[in-house]
C-alpha cells in the first residue's frame, strides 16, 4: 500500500509539468494582444503596452517564458496577477471560501444523495423509487444559473429567509444557499448511482446466500451489499469534490462569492497568463490528491481490490 | 467607460474616465424629514476591481475611476448636473492665446495627509505621469504640453530612454502659481484639466521609492472629499475627509464600494436592500421595464456622455464602402428609433450627429444622413453600385450586443436589399485586436465616452488624422484644419462655432454612422432616498439624502 501511494505521488510530477505546460501554451496561444481590450475604443499608449509586456514577460518567446515561469514555481512564486497581487495571495484568500462552500454542497450531495439513492434501491418500483427518479431527473434537466437564479428570487429575494449574495470572506450561514444549489446537481447523480449499484448488487448470488444463511434484511444491506455498492459513488463523489475545489464558476457568480471560480473567471476574460496557469497548475494539483484518496479508499471498501 | 466583466457595461465600452465628485455645495434641506446624509450615516455601493494601480494617471476604467473619483481633487470640476466645468483647486486659469496659461492655486488647500497642495505638486504628478518609462496608461493626456515628446521612449524604452524628465511647458513660478506651454493652441485646455489624470500628487507619492509607486498606490492619498482608508479584494473603503478644502463636501461618512463580478448580483442585493446603489443595470432587466418595478420609487435615469457608432473599415480594407454614397446609403436605411424602441426599450436616444448632448458645444441635427430614408438609401446604394457579397457588422459577443446589431443588419436587409450577418467575436479584446491591426471587413461598433466635457473630446481622438482613436484611417484636411483654428479660437462659442463645421464635415465623408446617445439607469435601496448620477455615470456622493 505503501509503495502504491508513492508510486502515485511520484506520478504527480509528470502530470504537473504536463498540465503547466499544456495551459501555458493554450493561454499564449490565445489569439490577440492582451493589452488590446484595456484601454476601452482606444489602442494603449505604446509605452504602456511595452512597460505591461515587460512586466509579464510577454516580450519573451514562449519557451524562455514557460522556463522563467517553471522557475519561479519550483520556489513557490506563482507570480502577479494583472491586478498587481500575487496569486499565491489571491489562492490563499480565496481557497478558505471555496472549501467552505464545497464543503456544504458535498455534504448534502452525500447526505441526502445517499440516503435517498439507498432508499429508493430497497423499495424498487415502488412509490418513493418513482418519486426519486422524477426529482432527480429535474435536478439533473435545471441548468445551474436557472437553479441558482431561482433559488436567489425565491429564497432570498421573495421570502428573505437566506442572503441573496455572500462577498467578503462569506460564512457558513451565507455560504448555505449557493452551497445547496450547488450540490444539488451531484446529489441527483449520486442518488441515481447509489440506487442503480445497490439493486444490482441485491441480486448477487452472496445476497441470496446471506438471506439463506437467515441474516437480517438490515444486516444484509447494510454489512454486505452497502460497502461494495458504494464503490460507483464514492469515485462520483470524489470526483464532484476535486470539481468543486476548482470553483463552481457560475454559481460563484450568480452568488458574488469571492471564491476560486470567480477568480478563473476573471483571469480568463482578462487574458491574465499567469493568474490562470497558477490557479490551475494548483487545481490540477487537488485534483490528483483527491483521486489518489478515492482510489485508497477503494481497497478500504472491497476487500477484492487490492494495491498490492 | 469599460467595465470589463460586465455585460451591460461592454454596451458602454469606450474610454473611461471619471469626474468629480460633483457639487453640492448647498445641500438641500427637505421639509418631508429626509436628511441630507447625516453624522455617521454609510452607504455601500457596487464595486469592482480596479484594473491599474489606484493612481490618477494610470486608471482609465470605471472600476478604479469610480473610487478615484470621490477621492482625488482637481483644478477644475465638472457639474454633477450637466457636466459644465468650475473651479476647484484652481483659483484661476488664465490665457490671452490659447497656448501660455497661467494657473493659480488657492491657498491652503489641503491634501489628506495635512500638507498644501502647491504648484508643485502638479508640476511633478503631471512630468511624472507624463515620463514613458512609467508607463502609465492615461499619460497621453499631457502630450499637448510642450516638451512631451522628449520625456518618450525611443523605439523602446530598455534601448532608447527619453532625453528628459521634465516637460519644458511647465514652470512653478511660486508655492500658488506655474504656467502650463502647449505645442499648439489648445483653447479648451481649462475643461481638460478637471480629468483624473491631472489630479496633483503629495510630497509622500515622490518619497515613495516603490516601483511604479506600487506602495504609494495601495492607500492614495489626494485632496478630495474622501479618504480611501482600505483597499482589499472584496471591498475599497473611503472616508469623509474631516479637513476637506474644496465645495464638494460628502453627504455621508462612509462610502463602501463592495465588488461584485456580476451585475446580476449587485442588482439583486440591491432590490433586495443588501447593497444600497448600483450603477448599471443588466439588459435582461431593461426588458419591459422590469427594473423599474424591481424598485419601485428607487430608480432613476441620467443623460450621460457616451456615444455608441458603427465605424466604416477603411476604402482600402474594404473596396466596398470606398464610396461615400454607400456609406450614406447604409446610414440613412436604419431607423434608430425603432431598434432604440424595440430593443432597448427607448433606454438609448437616436443620434442625430456625433457630439453627445451633454456637452458644451452640441448641435442637434449635425447628421443628416441619419435621417431614415429608405428609398434614397435605395437609391444611393443603386447609384454606388451596390455592396459586393455580404456585409458584415461585427460586435464583441461578451458585450451583450447581438440584439441590437441583428437588428441594424435587418434594417439594412429589408430596405437596401443587402445580405448582411452579424459577426461576433468572442471578447471585447479579440475586437479591439482585430480592429487595432484593421482586419475587419464591413462595419463594426465604436462606443465612446468623454474623456472631459467638450464637444473636441467627441471629434479630435477619433477623426483627426492619425488620432489615438481614429479606427476608420479617417483623413480630411478640411476637418483637420477646422479643429486647428477652432483650437486656438480663445472665444468658446466661436470655438464651437468652428467644431461644429468640422462635424459638418463628417456628415458630408461619413466615416461612422452615428446610432444612439446612451442613458444610464439605476437603482438604489431604501436606505437612501435619493442620490445623482453624473454625466459621467458615476455617483455624487455629495448628493446623498438618507431615508
Amino acid at each position: 500500500m505503501g509503495k502504491y501511494v508513492v508510486r502515485r505521488l511520484l506520478q504527480i510530477i509528470p502530470t504537473l509539468i504536463g498540465a503547466t505546460l499544456l495551459i501555458y501554451y493554450l493561454n499564449f496561444a490565445m489569439p490577440g494582444d492582451p493589452t488590446a481590450g484595456r484601454c476601452g475604443d482606444r489602442q494603449c499608449p505604446p509605452t504602456y503596452v511595452e512597460w505591461f509586456n515587460h512586466e509579464y514577460n510577454l516580450d519573451k518567446p514562449f519557451l524562455v517564458q514557460y522556463v522563467l515561469y517553471l522557475g519561479k514555481l519550483l520556489r513557490g512564486d506563482l507570480g502577479t496577477d494583472y491586478y498587481g497581487n500575487t496569486v499565491v495571495h489571491e489562492l490563499a484568500t480565496r481557497y478558505p471560501t471555496t472549501i467552505k462552500l464545497a464543503l456544504i454542497a458535498v455534504l448534502f450531495e452525500a447526505v441526502i444523495g445517499l440516503a435517498a439513492g439507498i432508499w429508493a434501491g430497497m423499495r424498487q418500483g415502488k412509490f418513493i423509487d418513482t418519486l426519486v427518479t422524477i426529482t432527480t431527473l429535474i435536478l439533473i434537466s435545471m441548468p445551474v444559473f436557472v437553479m441558482g437564479g431561482l433559488a436567489q428570487l425565491v429564497f432570498g429575494i421573495k421570502l428573505k429567509w437566506l442572503p441573496v449574495t455572500v462577498g467578503g470572506q462569506g460564512s457558513f450561514y451565507e455560504l448555505l444557499m449557493p452551497g445547496l444549489v450547488l450540490g444539488a446537481l451531484s446529489l441527483a447523480y449520486a442518488a441515481r448511482l447509489t440506487r442503480t449499484s445497490l439493486v444490482e448488487n441485491l441480486r448477487a448470488d452472496y445476497v441470496r446466500t446471506a438471506k439463506a444463511k437467515g441474516l437480517s434484511g438490515f444486516r444484509t444491506v447494510a454489512i454486505h451489499t452497502l460497502r461494495n455498492s458504494l464503490l460507483p459513488v464514492i469515485t462520483y463523489i470524489g470526483g464532484s469534490i476535486g470539481a468543486m475545489m476548482g470553483g463552481a464558476i457560475v454559481t460563484e457568480r450568480i452568488f458574488n462569492i469571492n471564491g476560486i471560480g470567480s477568480f478563473i473567471w476573471r483571469s480568463i476574460s482578462q487574458r491574465d497568463g499567469v493568474a490562470l496557469v497558477g490557479s490551475i497548475t494548483c487545481l490540477v494539483l487537488v485534483y490528483l490528491v483527491v483521486n489518489l484518496i478515492v482510489d485508497v479508499l477503494y481497497s478500504v471498501l472491497d476487500p477484492r481490490i487490492s494495491h498490492e | 467607460m469599460r467595465t470589463p466583466k460586465t455585460i451591460a457595461a461592454f454596451a458602454a465600452a469606450a474610454l473611461v474616465l471619471t469626474s468629480v465628485a460633483a457639487c453640492s455645495n448647498t445641500p438641500s434641506t427637505n421639509p418631508s424629514g429626509g436628511q441630507p446624509g447625516g453624522a455617521g450615516a454609510a452607504i455601500t455601493v457596487r464595486g469592482c476591481t480596479p484594473q491599474h494601480s489606484l493612481l490618477p494617471t494610470n486608471t482609465n476604467e470605471v472600476c478604479g475611476g469610480n473610487v478615484l473619483d470621490a477621492s482625488e481633487a482637481k483644478l477644475v470640476h465638472y457639474s454633477s448636473d450637466d457636466a459644465s466645468p468650475s473651479l476647484d483647486i484652481a483659483e484661476s486659469i488664465e490665457t490671452t492665446d490659447a497656448v501660455n496659461w497661467t494657473v493659480k492655486l488657492k491657498p491652503g488647500y489641503k491634501f489628506q495627509d495635512g500638507t498644501e497642495v502647491k504648484a508643485k505638486n502638479f508640476v511633478d504628478a503631471w512630468n511624472w505621469g507624463a515620463y514613458g518609462p512609467n508607463g502609465q496608461i492615461s499619460g497621453y493626456f499631457f502630450e499637448m504640453i510642450e516638451g512631451f515628446a522628449d520625456l518618450q521612449c525611443g523605439k523602446d524604452c530598455a534601448t532608447e530612454a527619453p532625453t528628459a524628465e521634465t516637460m519644458t511647458g511647465l514652470k512653478v513660478v511660486d508655492d500658488h502659481t506655474f504656467t502650463i506651454k502647449t505645442t499648439t493652441p489648445t483653447s479648451n485646455l481649462k475643461v481638460r484639466l478637471g480629468y483624473t489624470a491631472f489630479a496633483p500628487q503629495p510630497d509622500a507619492f515622490f518619497a515613495d521609492k516603490s516601483e511604479g509607486k506600487k506602495e504609494f498606490a495601495k492607500k492614495p492619498i489626494a485632496a478630495g472629499p474622501y479618504t480611501i482608508t482600505e483597499v482589499n479584494d472584496t471591498e475599497i473603503v473611503l472616508k469623509k475627509f474631516a479637513d476637506y478644502s474644496g465645495k464638494l463636501t460628502g453627504s455621508v461618512d462612509t462610502v463602501t464600494f463592495r465588488i461584485y463580478n456580476d451585475l446580476g448580483a449587485a442588482y439583486n442585493d440591491v432590490v433586495a436592500n443588501n447593497l444600497d446603489m448600483t450603477d448599471t443595470i443588466p439588459s435582461g432587466y431593461l426588458v419591459g421595464d422590469l427594473w423599474k418595478q424591481d424598485a419601485e420609487g428607487r430608480n432613476a435615469i441620467k443623460d450621460t456622455g457616451v456615444f455608441q457608432a458603427l465605424s466604416y473599415a477603411p476604402g482600402d480594407v474594404d473596396p466596398g464602402l470606398a464610396d461615400v454614397r454607400m456609406r450614406q446609403a447604409l446610414s440613412m436605411a436604419v431607423d434608430r428609433e425603432q431598434v432604440t424602441k424595440t430593443v432597448f426599450n427607448s433606454a438609448r436616444i437616436p443620434a442625430t450627429g456625433w457630439v453627445s448632448p451633454v456637452v458644451d458645444g452640441y448641435k442637434a441635427g449635425a447628421c443628416t444622413n441619419c435621417v431614415f430614408d429608405p428609398t434614397k438609401a435605395k437609391q444611393l446604394y443603386d447609384e454606388a453600385g451596390g455592396y459586393p457579397g455580404t456585409l458584415s457588422l461585427w460586435v464583441n459577443g461578451d458585450g451583450g450586443h447581438d440584439e441590437w446589431a441583428t437588428a441594424v443588419c435587418n434594417q439594412i436587409k429589408n430596405n437596401l436589399g443587402l445580405a448582411c450577418t452579424v459577426q461576433t467575436t468572442p471578447d471585447f479584446a479579440t475586437l479591439r485586436d482585430k480592429i487595432n491591426k484593421r482586419e475587419l471587413t464591413g462595419m463594426y461598433r465604436a462606443g465612446w465616452q468623454m474623456d472631459y466635457p467638450s464637444i473636441e473630446n467627441f471629434l479630435t481622438p477619433i477623426y483627426a488624422t492619425n488620432a489615438s482613436s481614429n479606427d476608420t484611417n479617417y483623413s480630411s484636411a478640411e476637418f483637420d484644419s477646422l479643429l486647428k483654428q477652432a483650437a486656438a479660437e480663445t472665444d468658446s462659442q466661436a470655438s464651437n462655432k468652428l467644431y461644429q463645421q468640422a462635424e459638418d464635415v463628417l456628415n458630408k465623408d461619413m466615416p461612422t454612422m452615428p446610432l444612439w446617445y446612451q442613458q444610464s439607469q439605476y437603482i438604489w435601496s431604501t436606505n437612501i432616498k435619493s442620490v445623482k448620477m453624473t454625466p459621467f455615470s458615476t455617483f455624487d456622493f455629495g448628493s446623498v439624502e438618507m431615508a
